[in-house]
């Protein structure tokens, strides 16, 4: 006791401190929040006769939200990342179940199944579904094979149904890592308490294991909606018209082939402002749910790595 | 007798090679307070998840007032656990931790809040009904566990070294208050713990545990004052065992050498003749002998005496080196390391033990 009270209010910083942490400062200044900044500012820029001026102006904010395109295809990616969640969590939750209670043996191979993946390029994955999809692709030589269908099929690339599917593939273990992590935290033991008091497997399930999951449940569907809403390489590879439907694929063209910069900044800045009213939501709900946290010595209840997750 | 309430007949349970629990049988009384004591890895614990349904036994069976409940699942069967680490629902309050089993078996609103309510009241902590286990001290949890599992009034409880991550001073509160619980509501208690005290404190019967099979099953003041083996005399309180030569067998009482010096004591009914035998001694008995005095008698040197609060304990060495421990009167002064001294105790304080 006494010897904190005579240590010094503020330990003197070393230079070796300073410089630890003037790289990670650094890094992130330059390369995230000047960017940022840049993006921010345009976005009230005045475009005049196709040339960016620097008038302060609020006409881009008034055109994104005055024109039906724009909230429209906002809308339209929402609907996708939400339909991609959707599924994602579907596949996921049970492997993850599998994963965290079930699978004994091959638990780690099973595990490293769904994560190699990961390490494979994103674009030689979105190309993949080209070659699966496509007219002449394996899906319609398959069907064509077994007498399914006559005639290939047009409707199964570029379209949205092809970046949904491609987004699936991707996404999904995101999904799976929060939701695996949550389930394995929750200790055993309180598992045999809920049959101890004549809770069913099910009702175990139920009352125990799903609600203490939700953190990562969480954070799982915040990784797919995020990431997938923002998705540009899958819809441009893979949607065909309506690719221009997603927002990223607008951004860019509005970067790039109509020169609107500013229009272009307002439709980001939107963006980020959805998606971290999204990420403070989910991180509420996380601590909400998370708010038993520990019941005892044994770091128990507190399911996992959900906020982490989200807080990194 | 009574019917027992609860009994196994030849459980073994074995986890690959290793046999936790070996060929195990055991009766409990209806009401009664019985402890399984022992060192971890004796089987104590898996005893205890087995008759909890948590783990399966790969031979024997368990039964329930007469009835085999071996291969119900655990939430078939009419008794109710104390975790070790409590193992409480940190995502729910107290009052739907405790109410949980309640609502399992879908008992009436009205008298399960009732029930609730009365269980906290029992602990005393019907003011935190709605905080989270998080927001409770250890002892606090400890009793919320208790609560949820007396709350479903089960045959038996069953409770699973309930006390280990308490203070002692909270511990020796929660051991006299678990024992009033007993008596008070008349439901048997199967105890798990490694703490000898404990078990002497608590129960009405301990079966001491060694490598699955039980040592020794007696009231605690039987195993203290007639340990069955080496074993248990060490395990029980704290013993001096001395010798450790063949014994010679002489009706109830054995013979045995120690430091060259031939003793006769009462010996363990199993002891047999020709067996490696030991004397025990415990360190209360022990007293300096009066000069011409009766009784057996032995010589020590004084090493070290240690004041600790209720006793002072003298440690001393026998001529072959043998270390002795024995209490020392508080009137009498304290002798300095290297004074000579003999002991002597009542003849029949002195108990031959075999391996």
């Amino acid at each position: 006791m006494s010897g904190s009270e005579r240590r010094p209010a503020h330990p003197p910083i070393r230079l070796g401190t300073v410089l630890w942490a003037a790289i990670p400062i650094g890094w992130v200044t330059v390369l995230l929040l000047l960017p940022y900044l840049f993006l921010f500012a345009h976005s009230f820029f005045r475009l005049v006769n196709g040339r960016l001026t620097h008038q302060l102006t609020l006409e881009n904010y008034g055109r994104l939200f005055g024109t039906a395109l724009y909230p429209g295809t906002i809308i339209f990616s929402a609907g996708i990342a939400a339909r991609v969640t959707l599924a994602s969590l579907v596949l996921a939750y049970p492997l993850a179940y599998l994963l965290a209670f079930k699978v004994r043996r091959h638990k780690n191979l099973l595990y490293m199944a769904v994560i190699i993946p990961l390490w494979v390029s994103y674009l030689v994955r979105a190309y993949a579904w080209k070659i699966i999809l496509g007219q002449g692709g394996i899906l319609n030589g398959l069907l064509q094979a077994t007498g399914v269908i006559q005639q290939p099929l047009t409707v199964l690339l570029y379209s949205k149904w092809a970046v949904i599917i491609a987004l699936i593939h991707i996404y999904t273990p995101f999904t799976l890592m929060p939701i695996y992590a949550g389930l394995e935290s929750i200790p055993p033991a309180l598992k045999e308490a809920s049959q101890d008091l004549y809770a069913s497997r099910w009702q175990t399930f139920w009352h125990v294991v799903f609600p203490l999951s939700l953190p990562g449940v969480v954070a799982g569907c915040t990784f797919a909606f995020v990431l997938s809403m923002g998705d540009f390489i899958a819809p441009s590879l893979l949607g065909g018209n309506d690719s221009a439907l997603m927002v990223s694929n607008l951004v860019v063209s509005l970067f790039g082939v109509a020169y609107n910069w500013p229009l272009g900044a307002a439709v980001s800045v939107v963006m980020l402002a959805m998606t971290v009213t999204l990420l403070t939501i989910a991180r509420k709900l996380e601590d909400r749910w998370a708010g038993g946290g520990p019941a005892a010595g044994r770091a128990g209840g507190q399911p996992g790595m959900g906020r982490g997750a989200l807080r990194a | 007798m009574t019917l027992p309430i609860l009994e196994l007949r030849a459980v073994t349970k074995r986890f690959g090679d290793f046999v936790a629990v070996d060929n195990l049988d055991l009766s409990v009384a209806p009401g009664e307070f019985l402890t399984l004591l022992g060192a971890s890895g004796s089987g104590k614990t898996t005893t205890l998840r087995m008759i909890a349904g948590f783990e399966h036994p790969n031979a024997g069976e368990i039964l329930m007032d007469g009835t085999a409940i071996t291969a119900l699942p655990p939430y078939h069967r009419d008794l109710n656990t104390v975790f070790q680490q409590y193992a409480l629902f940190p995502h729910m309050t107290v009052q739907e931790n405790v109410g949980y089993g309640l609502r399992m078996r879908k008992t009436p609103r009205a008298e399960g809040t009732d029930r609730v309510r009365q269980a906290l009241d029992m602990v005393q902590l019907e003011h935190l009904a709605q905080r989270t286990p998080r927001q409770l001290s250890g002892g606090q949890q400890q009793r919320v566990a208790l609560a949820r599992a007396l709350v479903n009034r089960p045959r038996v409880l069953l409770l699973d070294e309930p006390l280990g991550a308490l203070d002692l001073k909270l511990r020796k509160e929660m051991q006299l208050e678990l024992k009033h619980l007993n008596r008070q509501l008349g439901i048997t208690f199967l105890y798990v713990t490694h703490d000898q005290e404990e078990a002497l404190t608590m129960s009405d019967r301990i079966a001491l545990m060694r490598n699955g099979r039980i040592e020794q099953l007696d009231a605690p003041q039987a195993m203290y004052e007639h340990p069955a083996s080496k074993y248990v005399a060490d395990f029980i309180g704290e013993t001096n065992l001395l010798g450790g030569s063949a014994a010679r067998r002489l009706g109830g009482s054995a013979r045995l050498v120690i430091a060259g010096q031939e003793f006769e004591a009462p010996a363990t009914p199993t002891l047999r003749d020709g067996q490696p035998a030991w004397l025990a001694l415990r360190p209360e008995y022990l007293r300096r002998a009066e000069a011409g005095g009766e009784g057996p008698q032995l010589a020590v040197t004084v090493v070290e005496a240690v004041f600790t609060g209720q006793v002072t304990r003298l440690y001393t060495r026998l001529a072959d080196g043998t270390p002795l421990v024995m209490h020392w009167p508080a009137t009498e002064s304290v002798l300095a390391p290297g004074s000579a001294l003999t002991v002597t105790w009542p003849a029949k304080r002195g108990l031959c033990v075999g391996e």
